[in-house]
């Protein structure tokens, strides 16, 4: 077997060809979209007529990244059948909440995105905490695709990743800057096709090396994951956890399944977003829901490459940096495509890592400008200025993520990481917003301060189990699971416990901003559907029942 | 938002627009294009890279895969033109709000 050092991508002319071909493609379009349909792309993106076909394929391929496909291969391999869990518990329920309850609520609300509700909910100080931390979670974020852009470069040509990660940088800089908001678009929905004729595949593949899913299954059964490796949810009894997961089923369903995914899909602004350039409610409604049925199928391509990872790559996971988990999916990758297929794993790759590292970039600067300079430091200025500072603050922004890729570089699951950061900045978030919706008394103050006693409670699970000691944990995603559930129960008590000891906003400036105070005009987009198949409860309640499913045959 | 005002109903020229860069189009041309370069390159496979893929032909086969997802990408985004559904969605909404109580 290859050397550690040696472990190289065995890429030839042809495979950068086809990643050159891809670039050039989405490049091309995106700059000559800008400059032909400027009005009409403004137009779909914020003119509401889009239909659910299209905002579904956005919503989805924004989604599946290449820091899922290497996390969850990652979790594959480290975890086994129970990564499945992210999926069929950890993100389909949540979907269905999103399309069937916060769908409506955005659309009868007055706001468009979750820093936006925060001051109008609450009031300033609030809007300002969440601004801050949601900008320093969007470069971390940013940190973690340049990492593994750096990943897969270092694969390619050896380069160091401290080099890999700085190259990663200029050439993400470049990508922002010729392509635009047009090109990122394209790139987003094309990288999604690109991966799954990647993913699928590799898969098939695999299958057969593995000898089918029974070989595979034995494969495992004689692998350090063992029988246990084989399950979702058996062995995740409170007290007796033999699940690799290391957590019990009430940190999966609750901490998982609940807070942290829960916390993710209803305040991520960027799916939001897409689901709200629907042509009206039931078309926004769809979106999510749509989403969910590609999410339960898709853990066949990212979980099964993980798991024959595990067999196939002797030393994965071990103390080797070139064999950390997060180099599964690759290095299988590289194990079985020939040329040709692997010029187009690749591109898919690169894609996938070009769009996540854009759209980090994007969300920071739009917060910084728009939810923390213009509000507080430079107020009134003309539009050319917040452009230009928005050009300066995407630079800044990219130098941060450079430092924030060294210390994801740290992991060797990138998922591990990834989870615990939204336990310490989506739990709280989430907590504070769901409250604040639903309970018309919560104070500003409470805002304010239930945030920041959230934070500081994932923050203090985190340190005191990665570095002090405090607190030991079944396995690092054990610990982001009780880490988000610290952060919405703290959350909760002393929102709750600031709002009977401060004054809540009257109730008329509620308008638009609780549930049943939804604005009449807006909230009336007539909510039509055409067929009996896209009722969104059936589309909903359809995909958690299989889910269900799934995870019972899974068991 | 504004967006009540910034509406503009889809022209003749942004219909034209839309269908051009359709994503359906884009999708499938690259995804044609990628498919035939894979069937070229699986054709012309020798054994070693056969018994790489664990014996499965993946270049041909994935090749052809890709070329018929693209061909159908292709005739979705003809046979429903994106200008066209804009269009029709504003002539339906207009008569939903025209005969329907605000």
């Amino acid at each position: 077997m290859l050397a550690a050092s040696d472990v190289r991508l065995d890429t030839n002319a042809l495979d950068f060809a086809i990643l050159g071909v891809y670039f050039v493609t989405v490049l091309g379009v995106g700059f000559v979209a800008k400059r032909y349909v400027k009005t009409s792309l403004d137009y779909f993106l914020s003119g509401r007529t889009l239909p659910a076909w299209i905002t579904g394929l956005a919503f989805v391929s924004a989604n599946l990244g290449a820091t899922e496909i290497l996390g969850m291969g990652a979790n594959g391999a480290q975890y086994g059948v129970a990564t499945v869990n992210y999926y069929w518990i950890g993100a389909v329920p949540a979907m269905v909440f999103l399309g069937l309850v916060m769908m409506p609520f955005y659309y009868g609300a007055r706001v468009r995105s979750v820093p936006e509700y925060l001051l109008m909910r609450f009031d300033k100080r609030s809007h300002l905490f969440n601004s801050w931390t949601f900008a320093l979670a969007t470069v971390l974020i940013a940190g973690v695709n340049l990492f593994a852009l750096a990943l897969v470069l270092k694969l390619l040509l050896g380069w160091a990743i401290i080099v890999g990660i700085l190259v990663a940088a200029v050439v993400v800089l470049a990508y922002i800057t010729l392509g635009g908001l047009s090109s990122a678009i394209y790139n987003e929905v094309l990288q999604f096709f690109v991966i799954l004729a990647a993913l699928v595949p590799l898969t098939v593949v695999g299958l057969v090396d593995a000898g089918g899913w029974g070989g595979l299954q034995d494969h495992i059964r004689d692998s350090k994951l063992g029988e246990a490796g084989l399950h979702a949810l058996q062995g995740t009894n409170p007290g007796d956890v033999t699940n690799p997961i290391g957590a019990t089923w009430i940190g999966i369903v609750f901490g998982l399944g609940f807070i942290l995914s829960f916390g993710y899909w209803t305040t991520n602004f960027a799916e939001v977003q897409r689901a709200l350039s629907a042509r009206d409610l039931s078309a926004g409604q769809r979106t999510p829901l749509i989403g969910a049925y590609p999410k339960l199928l898709i853990p066949a391509v990212v979980v099964i490459p993980g798991m024959i990872a595990l067999w196939k790559i002797p030393g994965l996971g071990g103390g080797d940096e070139n064999l950390a988990y997060n180099n599964a999916i690759p290095l299988l990758m590289n194990e079985y495509l020939p040329n040709g297929m692997l010029g187009i794993a690749l591109t898919g790759l690169m894609a996938s890592f070009m769009a996540g590292v854009a759209a980090n970039v994007s969300a920071f600067n739009t917060v910084v400008t728009t939810d923390i300079i213009e509000p507080y430091i430079a107020k009134d200025r003309d539009d050319a200025f917040y452009i230009k500072v928005g050009r300066y603050v995407t630079v800044g922004g990219i130098v941060v993520a450079i430092g924030t890729a060294l210390i994801a570089s740290g992991y060797q699951n990138l998922m591990n990481y990834l989870q615990a950061l939204f336990s310490i900045f989506n739990a709280p978030l989430f907590a504070t917003f769901i409250i604040g919706m639903f309970w018309k008394r919560m104070s500003p103050a409470a805002g304010l301060w239930g945030l920041v006693a959230g934070t500081a409670a994932a923050l203090v699970t985190y340190v005191g189990y990665k570095w002090l000691d405090w607190f030991t944990f079944g396995s690092d995603l054990d610990e982001s699971f009780w880490g988000a559930g610290a952060a919405f129960v703290v959350d909760a008590i002393v929102t709750v416990a600031v709002t009977l000891f401060t004054k809540p906003k009257p109730v008329e400036e509620l308008q638009g901003l609780v549930w049943g105070m939804a604005n009449e005009e807006d909230a009336s987009t007539v909510a039509v559907h055409d067929q009996w198949w896209e009722s969104p409860k059936l589309l909903g309640f359809g995909a958690i029942a299989i889910g269900l499913v799934l995870t019972v045959v899974f068991w | 938002m504004s967006s009540e005002q910034d509406e503009q109903t889809t022209g003749a020229r942004e219909a034209q627009a839309a269908n051009l860069f359709d994503l359906r189009r884009i999708i499938g041309g690259l995804f044609v294009l990628y498919g035939v370069v894979l069937v070229i390159v699986g054709l012309g496979d020798s054994d070693a890279e056969i018994e790489k893929a664990a014996g499965v032909h993946i270049n041909l086969w994935a090749g052809l895969g890709m070329l018929a997802m693209g061909l159908a990408f292709l005739a979705w985004g003809l046979l429903r033109p994106l200008g066209r559904q804009l269009q029709e969605e504003e002539r339906k909404r207009e008569e939903r709000s025209g005969s329907g109580a605000s």
